[in-house]
């Protein structure tokens, strides 16, 4: 265990020195004030108001960058590795290739996770010293959709590392399933197939396989189930099943894609040549 | 000590190791010797685990490199051709050294002292901020104390200075006995007061084995 969190503690201090960290950071930091400057707290749209309005904005603009930032920050720490010859040097010492991997993706984890859920945390705190009401019941729920979300694509992340030959064809990779991912929520992809009179089942199952369409069903379902801004498969996943289930399973099911992920990346990552 | 038997590697249809089959023991020191592309990086990388053999096996005192990597590697030291762009600081790459491997902190700082590098003056610094000849320095630091039975340099002087060589190989004198020291190397005369056998591999076979 000793090697798995050396590994994991000498990654983080490794990003958090890296400049793509700084920017991570500030992207997710300027964001929430930038927010707070625009006024997002005391304006209402649609209903939402306050802090709720201020953290589902937050989360919408994150289910677009975060997923890329996660991608790209992490598609290349294997592959990388690998291509300047720093496994080679790092992997001759007795460390389990076990260690080294998870090691590196529980580093990996808490270092893109961190950022993200600060942010949330320094608007909580402004809100409340601002004298806005705190809305605990949005803010655990997306805690854990973020977390969820990090798993996931941090899995896919490390999942294409293991196999992928150099860092640039990781990166072209990574790219690929982002754009892919995205086009398929349901306001995009998802509504065309709609419009097309494809089966009702194949388009409620490629959204629900999709962890960016459930993080953002997830995110708004605390809302009113009949806003407009859902989208027709949110309304309709929304109206099919109850809303605990929905939050366990959106919680549940990313984690578990990221988890599978990754321990196929591990399976690949031993069965391959190490250099 | 290292066994290789039958061991054959293939890279798509270019085959880098060609059924080679040699042992290496206890208190020699062997060059390994050959043109680009004969196979001698494909054997000691095979040696230390990092290939998957498509014919043969290496085995490490009767144990697999790939299967029991950890107890392998535990009396492996190695020093590549060139260093890698690690992006820890020195202080980091020593801790982790020392936890995963067990090596005293204060033999690597010896071991440096003696290679005329000051490790204590750029404990903060990125390794691979340091200058080729350092980082060669520091890799060949922690490879002698590390106190490996076996001891793998993959052409380890190509950074060094005349002054620097002179110092590795003096510490090389005085730490093998017992061990098996296998480099890589096109400079014969270099090594020739310190090897008592010579390989000499082309096309992934190994033509010629001489005790010297």
């Amino acid at each position: 265990m000793k090697n798995l969190f050396l590994i994991a503690y000498l990654d983080l201090k490794e990003s958090l020195r890296a400049k793509w960290f700084v920017v991570y950071s500030l992207v997710f930091g300027g964001l929430i004030a930038l927010f707070f400057i625009a006024g997002v707290t005391e304006s209402q749209v649609m209903g939402f108001s306050g802090l709720s309005r201020l953290l589902l904005m937050y989360i919408q603009v994150t289910i677009v960058i975060l997923p890329i930032f996660i991608l790209i920050t992490t598609v290349r720490s294997i592959s990388g590795d690998r291509d300047n010859h720093i496994l080679e040097y790092m992997l001759s010492f007795p460390i389990s290739l076990r260690q080294y991997y998870w090691g590196k993706i529980i580093g990996r984890f808490i270092t893109v996770y961190i950022p993200v859920i600060f942010a949330m945390i320094i608007a909580v705190l402004y809100g409340a010293f601002k004298g806005a009401q705190i809305p605990w019941s949005i803010f655990f729920l997306y805690t854990g959709l973020l977390f969820a979300l990090s798993s996931a694509f941090l899995g896919i992340a490390f999942f294409i590392s293991s196999f992928v030959k150099s860092s640039e064809i990781a990166l072209g990779l990574a790219f690929f399933v982002w754009i892919f991912l995205l086009a398929f929520i349901d306001i995009a992809l998802i509504s065309l197939m709609m419009q097309q009179r494809f089966d009702e089942q194949l388009i409620i199952f490629i959204a629900m396989a999709n962890p960016m369409e459930i993080f953002r069903v997830a995110a708004i379902s605390l809302f009113d189930p009949e806003l407009t801004v859902m989208g027709p498969v949110a309304f309709y996943i929304l109206d099919s099943m109850s809303q605990s289930v929905f939050v366990a399973l959106s919680i549940g099911y990313p984690l578990t894609l990221g988890l599978l992920f990754a321990y196929l990346g591990f399976k690949i990552f031993e069965k391959k040549d190490l250099v | 000590m290292i066994k290789v038997s039958n061991l054959t590697k293939k890279f798509g249809s270019h085959i880098s190791l060609d059924n080679v089959t040699c042992e290496f023991h206890k208190n020699e020191s062997i060059a390994l010797m050959g043109a680009n592309g004969a196979g001698k990086t494909t054997l000691i990388r095979s040696i230390l685990g990092y290939y998957h053999p498509n014919n043969g096996e290496v085995l490490i005192d009767g144990k697999n490199p790939i299967k029991e990597r950890v107890e392998v590697l535990k009396n492996i030291s190695f020093v590549p051709q060139l260093p890698p762009p690690i992006k820890l600081s020195l202080d980091e790459l020593i801790q982790y050294i020392s936890i995963s491997a067990n090596v005293d902190k204060d033999l690597i700082s010896h071991y440096a002292d003696e290679m005329q590098l000051d490790i204590k003056a750029n404990l903060s610094k990125s390794f691979f901020k340091l200058s080729g000849g350092m980082k060669q320095k520091m890799l060949i630091a922690i490879s002698l104390a590390k106190k490996s039975d076996i001891i793998i340099y993959d052409e380890p002087t190509a950074n060094l200075d005349p002054k620097a060589r002179d110092d590795f190989y003096r510490l090389l004198k005085q730490n093998e006995n017992e061990k098996v020291l296998l480099f890589v190397t096109h400079r014969l005369e270099e090594v020739k007061d310190l090897v008592n056998r010579q390989i000499y591999m082309d096309l992934g076979k190994v033509v010629s084995d001489e005790i010297v």
